[in-house]
This record gives C-alpha cells, structure tokens and sequence, in this order.
C-alpha cells in the first residue's frame, strides 16, 4: 500500500535577492513497510523534501499526499492529529526537553494523543526497552550520551505507534559506534515491527542500512535503486 | 488534550525557571496586596471616623465660630471670636430655637501642665457636664464638676489616666494641685482608660469648666465652639436652621455667604466624611491598580522571553502534534498561573499587613476601637483580577508562540 506520494515537488524560498530553487520536481511513491533513505550531499533538499512528505512544511507547486491525502485537504488541527498518531520525528539535534527525564519526554507525543492516560505508561516503558533505555528512565536527557538521547527521540517517535518514522540526519551528531547502534534499531524497527523509516542522509554507509537508496543531488532525484529485500514484517509491537 | 496534562506542562515550565518566576509574580504580589491593603485600611479608617462621630450622638450639633475658608486668603476668617456669651442665651431661648435642647459653650487649648516636678504638654477642654455627657464617660476616680463650678469660675481639673500616669505615677491624685500657666487647680476626678474618642486621645486630656479656661488660663469672652444637644433626633435640621437664622439676626447678616459662624451636624459630618475617605480609596485604588498593570506589563515581558527561548521546544512539540490551541493554551496557562500565585499570595501578604497595619493603630496610635476589616469580596477581587491580567498579558506571547511555523521553529538558533 502506498503511503506517501510526491508528484513533481518544487520548493522555491523566496530570498531577499534571489528567489532559490531547492526541489526541482521531485516524483515518487513510498510503500508502507519500507526502509528508504533519501541520500544526497549538504544542500541537495533532502531535508526539505522530508519536511514536505512528514507535513512540516508546504510545496511551493506539485502534489504530496499521506496516506491518499494531501496537506490542502486537512485543516491545521487535522495535520496537527496526523502528525502525532502517523508519524514520528527523529531530528539530528535530538531536540529533547531540557531538565526533563527519559520518561517525559518519551511521554510527549501521548500528551497531545487521544489515548486514554491509563494506557501512556506501558506504552512509554515499551518504547523505551524497544531501544534498550530502560535502565535510564529517569536520568535527566543532560546526563546521558548522545547515542542515549538519539535513542530516546526514537522510543518518543515510536511511542504513539507512528506508522512513519521520519529520521533526518539521526546519526549526524553521532560518533560511528553510536550511530551504528542507532542505525541497527532503525533496521530492527522496520524488519521486526514492520515500521516505514525514511532517513534522511549524506552518508554512503548509513543509507545502505535501507532497502531503497533515493539520490538526490541539486533538488533533483539522480536515482532510485532497491538495495535490499524488503521485509514484510506486521506494524507494531503489540502484534 | 487533557487539562490536567497542560497544567502539568504549564507548572513544569514555570519550575524550569523558579527564581524568574518568583520574580514576575513579585509584581502582581504587589499589586494585588496595595489593592488589598488600600481596600481593607480605608474602610478600616472609615468606619473608625464615623463610629468616632456617632459616638458624638446623632442629636449633637456644634455651633463654631468663623466660616470654611474660599481661598489662601480668606484664612483669617476661620479665627473670629463671634460666639459669645449673648450667642450662647440666643440659641437657649426657646423663643429662638425650638425644642428643649441643651446648649454648653466650649474652650480648647494646648498647655505645659506640671505636678511637683513632672511637666507634660497636653490638650485642655474648657466644657462642662454636657461636654462629658457627649463623651460618655464618666470618671473613674472622684466626681465631675458641677454646674456650679462653672458657675463660680472653680479651679478643678478632671484628668485622663495618661496624665495621671505622667504627673502622678501610682500616687493618689484626687485632691491632689496640678499648675497650669502658674495657676493652682484641684484634680477632682480621674477618667478611665478611654484611648481615641472623637478623633481625640481622651486619656492625654484635662477637662476644666470652661468658664475658668476662659477667664483664668485664656482671659477672654469669647467661646471655640456651643454645643447643642437636640431635644430629638427629627429636630436636628430645624434647629440648625433655628441657630443660623438667629446667629444671623444676632450679628445682622443678611446674606448667608458672609456667615461669621457655622453649625454642624454629625450627619453632615459622616457624609463629608465619608465622600473623603470614599475618593481617597479610589485614588489609592487607582494608583494601586497601576501597579498592577506594571506587573501585568512584567509577565508579558518575560512571557515573551520564554517564548523566544523556548521556540525549538515550540516547533518539536508542533512537529509531534500539538495544535495552535495546545500551545496558546500551555503559555497562558504559564502567564495565569503565574498571576493566580501571585493574587493568593498577595492576598495573604495583604491581609497579613492589613492585620499588622491594624494592631500599630491601636497599639501605637490609640485607637482601640480599628476594627481588623477583611472583605471577603476582595479575595475574589484579587484573584479574578489577577488571572483576568494573566489572560490579557499572556495573550499575546501566546499566540506569537502558536503562529510559529514547526519547521522554522525546530531550525531556530
């Protein structure tokens, strides 16, 4: 089933001086369950395009739906639903709450849900051993490593039982040890639980933890290539 | 969301940020106490005034000499020796003045009194038994002068327990010689612990017939006031318009603006009174309602801040799913919390003033009848108008946060 798809994606900032074109029509498709890695060098639109497909940021022309949809076709609270019930963010700065435990920021995304308060602490203390913290549940985000805090925006992405998992850059601020780790509960993720992970990033060895590799250079797609078998694993961990 | 949820957002916040937020609600603190405080006090001083004009009895007129004064120049007017002896027989004369009423000339002057070698400077009321009458006090020590010591210009004192105290200590002082301006008077009665009476410290004074405060401490003719005691209350207006009508025959004044006297009633009194005290707690009021809008202005200040130093937590929490409503909901949470603390705090610091405010007056300044006023409509008050200057100030970086778009939020710097 296909879960996003981009036809013709421009992106054009309009600059005080110039008016810069990032995305120069972008088209492709994304099916639920896959792993794919949007790969390009700084500056390319990567980010860009994955902030148009999480429903973070507006094309300037073309068309990109969710899950048949497009933005124009829900109003903000709607998008606002989607991206707390379908998707989930994993940023290359973390972007934790400061002064606040694993706990509670993995609590975030429930906050804002409809799930009845009763269900938010096994779901928080599932996603949280889904990438091993468990033993961290109450530290402070300041007192762990940065491959600790990349996994915490994880289990806060997984937390909701998102469909997507949109990770920009996540091991960008990462030493390699680290980033493989994060990398390998990406892959374990999509494998075991059937999650759709579009990563974003500018690492060779890092895209190749996917099974689609999307190059992107200069606001264009170069090539789109399956490196792997997909894995058909069922969505979640409850099932 | 869950309000329970948002609250625990708004307070964890608020915690994140202790000393900064103490210091914002400092502000409405402030406020909402001067409210208090100016509310509770300015209706404690009113109702002491009126309780110390009541006290006077409704049917109490005083007739004093001179008239209010229209300007810096017309001072001297105040100052008149117009109420003599044939004023006094003029307004007993039933012929006159209607009614039975009762009428007593009155002196008043400050002296250095002195026993042996104490010496005190203190208040003399030149009166008689009407005067004490209208004070309803009756001497605790001794017997109060008669109408026949006025009558022989008698040189007896009645005294207050402070003078006591001060010229006598715990030595026995009926009987006993004070001197006052070289003259020799018998203290002949002692009064009771009164306090302030009447706006007058009743323990601080000595009372003399007023025929010999006139003649021997002051030597003149004239008199400082008559009181009239009505014969009833429903008399009081006809008889005020019986002295004017015969005070102006007396000294041949045809226009009442050139009046070289003035009659009050207590009811006058109370409603003059009662317009300051009213105008002056409106001002106070007003002025502490500007204190208020400052706090107001302080809150939105450091709301803003808050919500510039929290704009990457603004766009994460917008990127995994909170609405506009979610977030102008958690900053004015933050911003009505804020001030709801500082109105309950306030309050209780307010009350807690009021109360010490309360117990100096009457420790210190002798008004043993202030009451401890706390309305609780000012409860209230404080809290509704500090969480409605919550809204108002809290607004605005509400909603600043909330138009922030999630991805230019989470690339902020």
């Amino acid at each position: 089933m296909t879960i996003i798809r981009a036809k013709n994606i421009k992106k054009t900032y309009n600059h005080e001086t110039l008016p810069l074109e990032v995305l120069k029509g972008l088209t492709f498709d994304i099916e639920e369950g896959e792993f794919v890695a949007i790969m390009g060098p700084s500056g390319s639109g990567k980010s860009t395009l994955l902030h148009i497909i999480g429903f973070l940021d507006q094309q300037t022309s073309g068309t990109c739906h969710f899950n048949g949809k497009g933005m124009d076709d829900y109003t903000e609270d709607e998008i606002a639903h989607i991206r707390n019930k379908d998707m989930g963010f994993v940023f290359q700065a973390f972007n934790l709450l400061p002064r606040t435990n694993v706990y509670d920021n993995v609590k975030l995304p429930l906050i804002y849900s409809d799930r009845p308060e009763k269900e938010w602490h096994d779901l928080i203390m599932k996603a949280i051993k889904a990438v091993g913290l468990e033993h961290r549940v109450k530290h402070e985000t300041s007192q762990l490593s940065g491959g600790e805090k990349q996994r915490v925006a994880i289990a806060r992405a997984l937390v909701n039982d998102a469909r997507v998992i949109f990770a920009d850059e996540p091991t960008g601020n990462l030493d390699s040890k680290s980033g493989s780790m994060i990398m390998k509960t990406l892959q374990e993720l999509n494998q075991k639980h059937g999650y759709t992970i579009i990563l974003i990033t500018h690492e060779t060895y890092t895209a190749e933890h996917a099974q689609r590799i999307i190059k992107i250079i200069d606001g264009q797609i170069k090539s789109d290539r399956k490196v792997r078998k997909r894995h058909d694993a069922n969505h979640g961990f409850k099932k | 969301m869950k309000v329970l949820s948002q609250l625990k957002i708004a307070v964890g916040g608020l915690r994140t940020h202790k000393s900064r937020s103490a210091l914002t609600i400092l502000g409405i603190v402030i406020g909402i106490m001067a409210i208090i405080m100016v509310m509770a006090i300015g209706k404690g001083a009113e109702d002491l005034i009126l309780d110390q004009i009541r006290g006077m009895g409704s049917r109490t007129m005083s007739v004093e000499p001179g008239r209010m004064p229209e300007g810096l120049g017309d001072v001297y007017d105040i100052f008149t020796e117009s109420l003599g002896g044939k004023e006094v027989e003029a307004i007993k004369n039933r012929n006159n003045v209607r009614g039975d009423n009762r009428v007593a000339p009155f002196v008043g002057l400050m002296e250095t009194v002195s026993h042996e070698n104490e010496k005190m400077r203190t208040q003399i009321h030149g009166a008689s038994e009407l005067w004490m009458e209208i004070l309803t006090i009756s001497p605790e020590e001794g017997q109060m002068f008669t109408d026949a010591d006025v009558k022989q210009i008698a040189r007896v004192a009645v005294i207050g327990s402070e003078v006591r105290k001060e010229l006598f200590g715990e030595s026995d002082a009926i009987g006993q010689k004070i001197k006052i301006k070289g003259q020799n008077f018998k203290v002949v009665a002692i009064l009771p612990p009164t306090g302030v009476m009447m706006m007058m410290n009743i323990d601080d004074l000595i009372i003399l017939p007023y025929t010999t405060a006139q003649k021997i401490l002051l030597g003149i003719s004239h008199y400082h006031a008559i009181l009239v005691e009505a014969e009833t209350e429903e008399l009081v207006p006809l008889i005020a318009e019986d002295i004017k009508k015969t005070i102006r025959e007396l000294h041949s004044i045809t226009d009442p603006s050139q009046d070289d006297f003035k009659v009050g009633t207590m009811d006058e009194a109370m409603e003059i009174i009662s317009g300051v005290t009213s105008a002056l707690t409106i001002l106070l009021t007003a002025v502490a309602a500007i204190s208020l809008v400052v706090g107001g202005i302080g809150i939105m200040n450091i709301m803003l801040v808050s919500v510039t130093e929290r704009t990457r937590e603004i766009g994460l929490r917008k990127a995994i799913g909170a609405t506009k409503t979610d977030i102008i909901t958690q900053f004015l949470l933050e911003s009505v919390i804020l001030t709801i603390f500082g109105g309950i705090l306030g309050i209780l610091v307010g009350a807690g003033f009021t109360w010490l405010t309360g117990f100096a007056i009457r420790e210190f300044g002798g008004f043993v009848s202030w009451k401890f006023y706390f309305p609780i409509s000012a409860v209230f008050l404080g809290v509704g108008v500090a969480a409605t200057i919550g809204l108002i100030f809290g607004l605005y970086p509400a909603s600043q946060a909330a138009k922030k778009s999630p991805i230019e939020a989470l690339r902020y710097e």
